[in-house]
């Protein structure tokens, strides 16, 4: 059609392959997790529990136990990924990701006070946690705030808030009989040990909102890239859509962290991750499949390889981290590009 | 953003209004002294048991004599005067750490140094059976310069050398790598856990000049170098680029100055724990009174840091009479309220 | 082809915090034309730019686009109407330029409205008409800042928009590419009669390609017309308190502004 089409169709091409190998790899690890436990069904017999018939012993050890665990696995992967990707994006800045700008504690820190102050359980947890987390969003929002928000100003009120939250979590850790800390801290670790059937409605439902509302959202915030100026003069308002981008990002961050406690990591690693294979594209997608990716694996990983089985948040921090050192070491760049 | 600024400006104003910044330099030092003054006498004062200012006096002048007041005295004497030290190393630490790496949000915790302490801590409790401050000092002194080395070599690598965003970037992956191995071993060890949870909060109760004196000649020997590398600071501050043009050795000051800032915080973390927001919030305030350059920032960030650590302390233990509240837990109450007044207020740098 | 469109500024003032930058300033762009704002620095001519492009609100007074006030239209449609090039924009990590410039159509699509032949014309005749079509495919960060400054004017130029204003699009760019850079903006303004308002440092230039001249000074309009009128001795001495000589440009026959300074004052007239 034009000189550009074929330049166009390269990329295009590159970032459908990319993806489509991405979605597979997490098709992939999530029949994994059904197939390996401490029994091994093979993969008939799972896919038979997938399509809903009822195979001996393997209907209720996948179906009940495997399957919930692994869709929250997905999904709260999935939230990470696109959270840590809006609010990187927003801000260019690979260091801007929820869990470093501590937004993400607001969740932690009800969660915690809910669990060793009250005993709280369940999802009296989630709600607290997805409430506590909205609220502290929009206090970042408010206290950042001054005629327009500033990127920076935003980052650095977003570190102070999170601070707070994390005194306030220790504090809470020191002040519980230890059985309760220990339960607070493992939540706190990010685990899928405790997931059911019961956790998914709700995740599932609020990701279908979110999810949506996230891609509506990085049309917008391509633009907005371009700094403040260039997207006002293209016909965006750069205060409104930070604001939609935040509220949205930490949805999605906690709710996921309701579900599963802030696992360490995947929002800070996804984006990164996915720019590395797609430099210069939209990173959504990608980056929602490397989080799923990324925290399938791990509780693989977490629950099966190792000599005892350990939270899906450590693995992916002890794994995650020296990935990313390795994407630093070697980037010869000077640049802001990871 | 945290990205290279080839060009930024930091404004040494030395030229431009003399008088107004010597009037500010001294509006600083007067306030900061004032307040360091009247925080010590009130640590002194306050705790489980209230004391007269007689008491003070006879605490300080005679600590063996019988008086339970007297005797409350003179356990705060210690316990003010590590307050006042961890605050001034880890103020400016953080003012150091900020400049190596260009960055306004670069402190201790960022950098992976408290981390490294953490974990070299938790493998000393769970696997050496280490049970007192003397102990943990040396594993925090190792495990604090293993991961700033780590940091380092690795944002270093790669064409350019040690930028900005590429240490600020190692640092946080460090972090987040350490802390998670620390949850693997806590997770497994509930008793680990028990004994962690209250040194990861850092304080500065139960201290005494006995288990202080150790950390001392590391807390100078960082002083001395800070001091030494603040005007490589000023130079790094303009660029790497420019600075090599101004005849500067980028790559030297780095490590001079990098070195100063583990002593300090290494030694800060090993006698009180890992305690946050001190060193990124103090330079920003100490800034609003010396400017940009460093020649004075590190001394005001040190008079800042130790104002804001000790009144921390003394609010921790007045609010929640007779126990105390960790200062690592009031140092973030208190001082973010305060930062983010101080972004709201003045014109934040981008970063 | 291109409607002419209005744009006016009326008893505008424009404040930073408690800091007046624009006080009372009446001004109107001819439309189809050149325009070029110049003035020392911190006059408030970028701000002028900016509140005119409505990314700075108005303490008082108003930017009348096509006779209505700016603010009060949908900026989606101004969007599509007024295009700024701002002095500083962004460019995404590992973008490649016909990614980049297609995001300057930004405007003219939605959620349900994908690429269309329009969107893929008007991004290939701006890469064609700043020249940088062989480099459709090259990532941003790679290329030179004069090749940089042509992809963010390509970029605005693919908002197909009737006004253009710029901030500075010369600056950073030698000689040749500053001349290069203002050619094509007068051949964008002539073959589409695109509006062209621009800031300028380098006052012979902006001579040499205003059809229209706004000199500004402290936040109000010094004078305005053509250049010819405009540039004077005197104008020069007022709004940028320098001692000057003005003669006739031998290439183009504008106002040629030579600096005295300190050092060379003995010289004679020679013309």
């Amino acid at each position: 059609m034009s000189e550009l089409a074929a330049g166009r169709t390269a990329r295009v091409r590159r970032r459908i392959v990319v993806t489509a190998v991405l979605a597979v790899l997490v098709v992939a690890l999530f029949l994994v997790t059904l197939v390996v436990g401490d029994r091994i069904y093979g993969l008939p017999d799972v896919l038979g529990v997938v399509l809903g018939q009822d195979v001996p012993g393997a209907s209720f050890t996948v179906g009940r136990l495997r399957m919930p665990r692994a869709i929250v696995a997905l999904l709260v992967g999935a939230a990470f990924g696109m959270a840590g990707t809006l609010f990187q994006t927003m801000l260019r800045n690979p260091l801007a990701s929820p869990d470093i700008l501590g937004v993400g504690y607001g969740s932690s820190a009800a969660a915690v006070v809910a669990i060793g102050f009250f005993g709280a359980q369940g999802a009296v947890v989630s709600v607290v946690a997805v409430v506590a987390g909205l609220a502290v969003a929009l206090l970042l929002y408010a206290l950042s705030w001054r005629g327009g928000v500033q990127g920076a100003r935003l980052v650095l009120i977003g570190i102070a808030l999170g601070t707070v939250l994390l005194a306030v979590i220790q504090w809470v850790l020191t002040r519980t009989e230890v059985y309760k800390a220990a339960e607070a801290l493992r939540w706190l670790s990010g685990s899928l040990s405790s997931a059911f059937w019961g956790d998914v409605p709700p995740l599932a439902l609020a990701m279908l909102i979110l999810t949506p509302a996230a891609f509506a959202l990085s049309r917008r915030l391509s633009v907005l890239q371009l700094g403040d100026d260039a997207a006002a003069a293209l016909g965006v308002k750069p205060d409104p859509t930070r604001l939609l981008i935040v509220v949205v990002a930490v949805g999605l961050i906690s709710v996921a962290t309701a579900a599963a406690g802030p696992v360490a990591f995947v929002a800070f690693l996804a984006g990164p991750i996915a720019a590395r294979l797609l430099p210069g594209a939209s990173l959504l997608a990608p980056a929602a499949l490397v989080g799923a990716a990324l925290v399938l694996a791990a509780d693989l990983i977490g629950s099966n390889l190792l000599f005892t089985t350990i939270p899906v948040g450590v693995v992916t921090g002890a794994v995650g981290a020296p990935y990313l050192l390795w994407l630093v070491a070697r980037s010869n760049r000077t640049g802001g590009r990871l | 953003m945290i990205a290279e600024q080839t060009t930024s400006t930091p404004a040494g104003s030395r030229g431009a209004r003399p008088a107004l910044h010597r009037r500010r330099l001294l509006t600083g030092l007067v306030l900061g002294l004032a307040a360091l003054l009247v925080l010590a006498l009130l640590s002194l004062v306050f705790g489980s048991r209230v004391v007269s200012w007689t008491e003070v006096v006879g605490g300080i002048l005679d600590p063996a004599a019988g008086d339970f007041g007297q005797q409350a005295v003179a356990t705060r004497v210690p316990r003010t005067a590590l307050a006042l030290l961890v605050g001034a190393a880890l103020g400016v630490s953080g003012a150091v750490m900020q400049g190596i790496t260009r960055n306004p949000l670069a402190d201790p915790g960022l950098l992976g140094v408290n981390a490294g302490s953490a974990l070299a801590v938790v493998i000393g409790i769970a696997f050496f059976a280490i049970s007192s401050t003397s102990q943990y000092i040396w594993f925090a002194l190792v495990g604090a310069a293993g991961a700033a080395l780590l940091v380092y070599a690795v944002g270093s690598l790669g064409r350019a050398g040690a930028t900005p965003l590429k240490l600020a970037v190692a640092g946080a992956a460090t972090s987040a790598a350490l802390v998670s191995l620390v949850s693997a071993v806590l997770l497994v060890r509930t008793d680990v856990f028990n004994v962690f949870r209250f040194w990861q909060v850092g304080g500065v109760g139960g201290a005494d000049f006995g288990e202080m004196a150790p950390v001392l000649p590391f807390l100078a020997l960082g002083v001395l170098l800070a001091l030494l590398s603040a005007p490589g600071l000023d130079v790094l501050a303009l660029g790497d680029d420019v600075a090599r043009g101004l005849g500067g050795r980028v790559g030297g000051a780095r490590v001079l100055a990098g070195l100063a800032a583990v002593l300090l915080s290494a030694g800060a973390v090993a006698v009180a724990g890992p305690i946050g927001f001190v060193g990124l919030v103090v330079p920003h305030a100490a800034r609003v009174f010396t400017g940009p350059g460093h020649r004075w920032l590190l001394p005001y960030s040190a008079l800042l840091g130790a104002v804001l650590l000790l009144g921390a302390d003394v609010l921790g233990r007045v609010i929640s009479r007779p126990t105390d509240i960790p200062v690592g837990i009031m140092t973030a109450v208190v001082g973010a309220p305060f930062f983010i007044w101080l972004i709201r207020r003045a014109k934040v740098r981008e970063l | 082809m291109t409607v002419n469109r209005s744009l006016a500024t009326d008893a505008l003032s424009v404040g930073y915090d408690d800091r007046l930058v624009l006080e009372d300033l009446s001004l109107t762009i001819p439309a189809g034309r050149i325009s070029v704002i110049v003035g020392a620095n911190a006059c408030g001519k970028s701000t002028l730019l900016r509140s005119m492009a409505r990314l700075l609100p108005p303490r008082s007074g108003r930017v009348l686009l096509d006779g209505r006030s700016i603010a009060e239209q949908p900026t989606r449609e101004v969007a599509k109407v007024l295009g700024l090039l701002p002095q500083t924009p962004v460019a995404p990590d590992g973008i490649a330029v016909a990614d980049l410039v297609a995001r300057g159509r930004y405007p003219h699509r939605s959620f349900l409205r994908p690429w269309t032949t329009d969107d893929e014309q008007a991004v290939t005749s701006a890469l064609r008409m700043t020249d940088v079509l062989e480099l459709a495919d090259r990532p941003v960060d790679e290329l030179s800042g004069g090749q940089r400054q042509r992809v963010w004017i390509a970029m605005a130029l693919a908002q197909g928009t009737d006004v253009l204003l710029l901030d500075e699009p010369t600056t950073f760019l030698d000689v040749t590419h500053q001349v290069e850079v203002l050619d094509l903006l007068t051949d964008l303004n002539r073959q589409s009669g695109t509006t062209i308002v621009m800031v300028l440092h380098d006052l012979n230039l902006a001579a040499r390609y205003a059809d229209e001249l706004f000199a500004v000074k402290d936040g109000r309009l010094h004078s305005h017309g053509a250049p010819a009128d405009v540039v004077t001795e005197a104008t020069v001495r007022e709004v940028f308190g320098m001692e000057s000589r003005v003669v006739p440009d031998a290439v183009s026959g504008t106002p040629l502004v030579l600096p005295i300074g300190r050092h060379h004052s003995g010289a004679q007239r020679a013309v």
